[in-house]
């Protein structure tokens, strides 16, 4: 098991969970929790296989999955932000509504044979760097390149421009934005669309780029809930973000890859002898995402910082004196 | 009143009011009338897919209501469905977000078997003695795996719903590994089927005495389901401890204010929870498919989530609703394309929360 | 007046207004006039209509009848930004900020430049000079939370000036301020008026009005009974009249009082607020039976925390607090309410009821553990709704039924459904914080005759508001908080005393505290 293919591997999935989670930051941002993103994600990849598979364009496909959760999206806005429903249930119901959705469209995609994938290059200066050089930049999928510009465009939004700088203002103090002349059902439709359409791009890159193909809900094996995990340990900044979803991309392929040769550094390796405590090794992911949530769980309360303050809270004009 | 009104375009403009009291009649009318749309909005959906909703949607009452044989397997499907609709209930009135009862009710259904397959209960036990023991197994595992989240919870602060949900993974691959390492026959993903005394007694055990249930399969698993109804209906609205629940549920800050200790019941409710959630699983495998095997449940889990929800947490109505989506998930087992159950389940979960809005405001059509 | 130019245009001129909301007239034909430069004082008591009337200036709500010239332009707002158009801005009392941000990025809130990107650094530059301008620092990089309230007050009027506001409004600025602060607020006004600024300052306080204001407008029940008086051709009493409408009566019948022995004694009471800072500090108070003591303070002095550490809501980190003969700090809520503490807290709907559930169920809150209506882990439920009837009855509340949602009562009647509850324990203690706030005159007198009957039955009563004339109708003993400290008290307190414990509130004298908490503990 060569170290770097692995982790090159995990940079890929990771990727996916990076858009994922980052669509979730912007969601949250506004002050809207939206739990449907496994859902999301499972329409944005039928879709673009989907698409991929008629039209052999995987740019159309992109689009058609970014559009298609981002309507998923603005289902559980309208629920949650006009007819003020709890975000959790219906984040809930979302996931279902978009398990199912999925399904019911991608019937017989399974069967429909292979796709043409989205493009892969080697970036040619940054690729020479050693070590570094060819786990972040030799022969990836245009996405996990299109996923490194998104971290510090991101951050950006969020602290340097104006909407970012006015999305804060939603998710933090609602009331004080409406004051302010600011449109908060406004910004929370358009973050919740926005985190809508990135978890659609994050299906997209399972089923054009990094494991391509449809294998109806077991597709995304439960990513989008890691995702939203990951938001809180993220503490709501793209930064950290991008750190937790690589490294738990790189956990998955370590994973896959460890049961595959019979010695590792020389010694016999376990996994390969028994075969059944890749069960156990299955389990890591989720069993790390509980551990990143207990530590980022126990820093919120500490410094009571990140979480936005009237996330899951619906906002109702002029409910003075309450 | 000059000028407090904006001059509007349209002759009629709508005006939504809080509403100061609602009826009586009016939740339950919205709750059905959100479970029509949301059956219409299916049928929506299986046209644009080119299959043919009416002659769908008659299969599945066909197939789940149309005689008694196909009624008794409905409530073969609702059974683990009561279970888990009570668990998601009880843990919902607290506003404690279990969304684990998959999980639980997979480690419930291992600790049963694992009474049995481990040896410790054998072939000279009596039957009652040995599903008894098998109940109390599966409720301590399923509350063991409940108790875990929530005590991160109540002590932590760590969002439960992620915690239930990535522990529900994790039980499926603890109880794959059993199966597959330590107690499968023949390399097979199932074990060896448990002994006669082990097993819930069905109807059509009596078919001797009463002919009428010859072939039905509805088994006692359904009666421990309504004993346990009538318990968490006693809990919630009862006993002390029920009030502490309904307390916490609408207002933490208040409930700390009457001196109620919320870090203890948020680990004891969220062990109810998991325990009746383990429940189901005990009863599937003692009284469906009498082995354990890798994949025990269709995401009854998740159903019960929608299910506590449609019954509006009260655990009479998780009985009716259970029957519902019991019918839902047999009948649909034959539909294609395979995710119209899923589909259904979540168009009403939704149609659901949405329609709250109804029994909240008052939405008028005034004339200008 | 040095800086208000009688002979200039008016600012503002407000003529015959009438605003009315389902069943009050809230203004009734009222006439304001501001002059360019001036700061003009908004006089009234709660519930008078001052806030109404300037949220109708300021673009909020609309009025039903009269007009409104603005720079002698008639003017109809829609919206607050309509009025922000105009130059007129209002300073609500609950801040319009966000904790997170810094000073910088609250004042750009809402605002059309930058359009997209911002580059901070230029615009913390701007925001510096602005304040230097009108003797106000701030660091621009600062967090609002990190702020204390005077300089988020600092940061709103910041905001009204950068986006070029002549007419501001404020609604009781001082209400929140530590007494140095409102000096420097007051300063700050100066220097704003002396720029050509207009300020209408809304208060019902009577020595800040004369302290702060040229001329003051007093309303009483909606219609103004002064309009435009010079502060320097009135006086306090003439005011108090205009505004109450009677000789300001400080006493209320009271029974002769029948002191019993210590129900509670806090020794050394030191603890933190929610942001972790010092919020008491080494407080020392005894309670006897049958008194009402008042604790007299500027909000967020430390009376809220008082009252957290006593009903075991918050811990302690040094310090007795015996009651009924046993250390109860550092326990739970369910101690105290066990040792007969009786507790009506400062926010009725969010800590004191649970909003979705019936009249019963939030009158069984404290008493449910408890024969009769416990029975083990049984709870009679059939006892509670009959128990409950006959406390709607006793204490007045009004509902269709007792399975009414306590959400959909109107504030007095939530307010009688805590008191029910927590008077209903014959409690030995009762901690009784704000009960009148929001309620109206009838509702008012009902709660007083409530407290003052707990008195004569028996219970030691601690007794925080934010009306002065109501502690002093009420209390026995009054004791001054200032910055978590006990700082004086007075006994048997009549009119008399205004001065002196108003002065105490503020910081402005400390005097040694005299009478029973310095007594040794060898008494009890």
């Amino acid at each position: 098991m060569d170290p770097i293919i692995f982790l090159q591997a995990g940079v890929a999935t990771g990727t996916v969970l990076l858009f994922a989670t980052i669509g979730e930051i912007l969601a949250e941002r506004s002050g809207v929790l939206n739990l449907g993103v496994e859902g999301m994600m499972l329409i944005g990849a039928m879709a673009a296989f989907s698409v991929t598979i008629k039209t052999g364009n995987g740019w159309l496909g992109l689009v058609v999955a970014m559009a298609a959760a981002a309507l998923l999206a603005l289902l559980h806005g309208i629920v949650t932000i006009h007819f003020q429903a709890d975000q959790v249930v219906s984040g809930l119901a979302l996931t279902l509504l978009g398990t199912g959705l999925s399904l019911v469209f991608g019937e017989g995609l399974s069967k429909a044979g292979a796709v043409t994938l989205l493009p892969k290059f080697t970036i040619p200066v940054l690729s020479a760097i050693p070590v570094l050089g060819p786990i972040l930049f030799t022969d990836h999928s245009v996405m996990v390149y299109i996923g490194y510009a998104l971290i510090p465009l991101t951050w950006f939004y969020l602290n340097r421009t104006r909407p970012g700088m006015h999305l804060r203002a939603v998710g933090e103090n609602p009331s004080a934005a409406d004051a302010m002349g600011i449109n908060v059902y406004r910004t929370r439709y358009l973050h919740v669309m926005a985190g809508g359409a990135l978890a659609g791009l994050a299906g997209a890159t399972i089923s054009l780029a990094v494991s391509p193909g449809w294998f109806s809900d077991l597709t995304t094996g439960g990513l989008g809930w890691i995702a939203v995990g990951l938001v809180i340990f993220a503490q709501w900044d793209p930064v950290r973000a991008a750190f937790g979803s690589y490294a738990f991309g790189a956990l998955r392929r370590f994973i896959l890859d460890v049961q595959g040769p019979q010695t590792i550094f020389g010694i016999a390796n376990p996994f390969f002898y028994n075969p059944y405590w890749g069960f156990f090794l299955q389990m890591l992911p989720y069993a790390f995402t509980i551990i990143v949530l207990v530590l980022g769980s126990r820093a919120a309360m500490r410094q009571r910082l990140g979480t936005p303050a009237a996330l899951g809270v619906p906002y109702v004009r002029g409910e003075r004196g309450k | 009143m000059t000028g407090s009104i904006k001059k509007s375009m349209f002759p009629f403009s709508i005006k939504i009011e809080p509403r100061l009291d609602t009826p009586k009649w009016l939740s339950p009318l919205v709750t059905v009338g959100a479970v029509v749309v949301a059956l219409l909005l299916g049928m929506v959906v299986l046209a644009l897919v080119g299959g043919d909703p009416i002659a769908a949607y008659k299969h599945i009452a066909d197939a789940s209501f149309g005689d008694i044989g196909v009624f008794s397997d409905t409530l073969v499907k609702a059974t683990p469905l009561i279970f888990i609709g009570l668990g998601c209930a009880v843990a919902f009135r607290m506003k404690l977000w279990n969304i684990g009862a998959e999980g639980q009710l997979y480690i419930g259904a291992l600790a049963a078997s694992a009474l049995v397959l481990s040896g410790v209960i054998n072939a000279s036990w009596s039957p009652v003695l040995a599903i008894l023991a098998m109940i109390v197994a599966s409720m301590i595992g399923g509350a063991i795996w409940g108790a875990i989240p929530g005590f991160l919870k109540a002590k932590l602060n760590v969002n439960e719903i992620i915690t239930t949900l990535m522990m529900n993974y994790i039980a499926i691959s603890l109880v794959n590994f059993f199966v597959f390492a330590v107690w499968s026959e023949k390399g097979f993903q199932m074990s060896a089927v448990f002994p006669k005394n082990t097993w819930l007694p069905r109807l059509a055990d009596f078919a001797a005495q009463v002919p009428e249930f010859r072939g039905l399969t509805t088994h006692f698993g359904l009666v421990i389901a309504l004993v346990a109804v009538v318990v968490v209906w006693f809990i919630l609205y009862r006993s002390k401890w029920g009030y502490e629940i309904r307390l916490t549920g609408d207002n933490a800050k208040a409930a700390s204010y009457a001196g109620i200790n919320i870090v203890r019941n948020t680990v004891l409710v969220m062990m109810l929870s998991g325990a009746l959630a383990g429940l189901a699983g005990m009863s599937e495998v003692t009284g469906v498919i009498h082995r354990l095997q890798g994949s025990l449940s269709p995401g009854y889990g998740y159903t019960g989530i929608i299910i506590a929800w449609l019954a509006r947490l009260n655990p009479f109505g998780v009985v009716i609703s259970s029957v519902l989506f019991g019918a839902l998930i047999l009948a649909g087992r034959e539909i294609q394309p395979a995710g119209v159950p899923k589909l259904i389940q979540g168009m009403i979960l939704f149609m659901l929360i949405a329609s709250d809005v109804l029994t909240r405001y008052r939405i008028r059509i005034v004339k200008n | 007046m040095p800086n208000a130019r009688e002979d200039a245009p008016l600012a503002v001129q407000m003529r015959g207004v009438t605003k009315r909301f389902p069943g009050v007239v809230a203004n009734d034909r009222v006439d304001f006039d501001l002059r360019p430069g001036e700061i003009h004082a908004l006089l009234g008591e709660n519930g008078a209509g001052k806030s109404t009337l300037m949220t109708v200036l300021a673009g909020l709500y609309k009025s039903d009848e009269g007009e409104i010239l603005v720079n002698g332009k008639r003017v109809s707002f829609n919206s607050p930004k309509d009025a922000m158009r105009a130059g007129v801005g209002m300073i609500h009392q609950h801040f319009t900020l966000v904790p997170t941000q810094t000073v910088t990025e609250n004042i750009l809130l809402g605002m059309d430049e930058p359009r997209f990107l911002m580059r901070l650094n230029d615009y913390d530059k701007k925001m510096t000079e602005l304040g230097q301008k009108y003797g106000m620092s701030l660091s621009p990089k600062a967090k609002i939370w990190q702020l204390s309230v005077g300089e988020q007050q600092r940061v709103e009027i910041l905001k009204m000036l950068y986006r070029g506001v002549d007419i501001l409004i404020m609604d009781e600025p001082t209400a929140v301020l530590a007494p140095t602060e409102i000096d420097g607020l007051i300063h700050t006004l100066r220097t704003m008026a002396e720029n050509g600024k207009s300020i209408v300052f809304i208060s019902h306080k009577l020595n800040e009005v004369m302290r702060a204001a040229d001329r003051v407008t007093v309303l009483r029940q909606g219609k103004a009974t002064a309009s435009g008086v010079k502060t320097s051709e009135t006086s306090i009493p003439e005011l108090a009249k205009l505004m109450v409408g009677r000789a300001v009566s400080f006493k209320i019948d009271k029974a002769p009082q029948n002191l019993g022995k210590p129900v509670l004694r806090m020794e050394n009471v030191s603890c933190v607020n929610d942001r972790g800072l010092p919020a008491l500090k080494n407080v020392s108070l005894t309670v006897r039976s049958g008194e009402i003591v008042g604790i007299a303070a500027v909000a967020g002095n430390g009376q809220r925390e008082l009252a957290d550490v006593i009903t075991g809501m918050r811990k302690c980190s040094g310090g007795k607090i015996v009651v009924d003969e046993e250390n109860v700090a550092n326990q739970s809520a369910l101690k105290a309410i066990r040792h007969g503490v009786a507790h009506v807290p400062e926010d009725r709907n969010h800590v004191g009821t649970a909003p979705n559930l019936s009249i019963t169920d939030n009158l069984i809150m404290k008493s449910y553990r408890r024969a009769p209506l416990a029975n083990g882990w049984s709870l009679n439920y059939g006892l509670a709704k009959k128990t409950a009837r006959e406390l709607k009855d006793a204490y007045s509340i009004l509902a269709p039924n007792v399975e009414t949602s306590v959400r959909l009562l109107s504030g007095g009647n939530v307010q009688r459904t805590i008191l029910a509850r927590e008077l209903s324990a014959r409690p030995s203690l009762l901690i009784a914080m704000q009960p009148t706030r929001g309620l109206d005159v009838g509702a008012i007198e009902g709660v007083q005759r409530m407290l003052l009957a707990q008195r004569e039955a028996g219970a030691a009563i601690l007794l925080s508001s934010e009306e002065l004339e109501e502690l002093l109708a009420l209390s026995d003993r009054i004791v001054v908080m200032y910055g978590g400290e006990i700082v004086g008290e007075v006994q048997d307190p009549t009119e008399h005393d205004v001065e002196r414990i108003g002065l105490m509130m503020t910081g402005g004298k400390q005097q040694p505290p005299t009478t029973s908490n310095q007594q040794p503990a060898t008494s009890n």
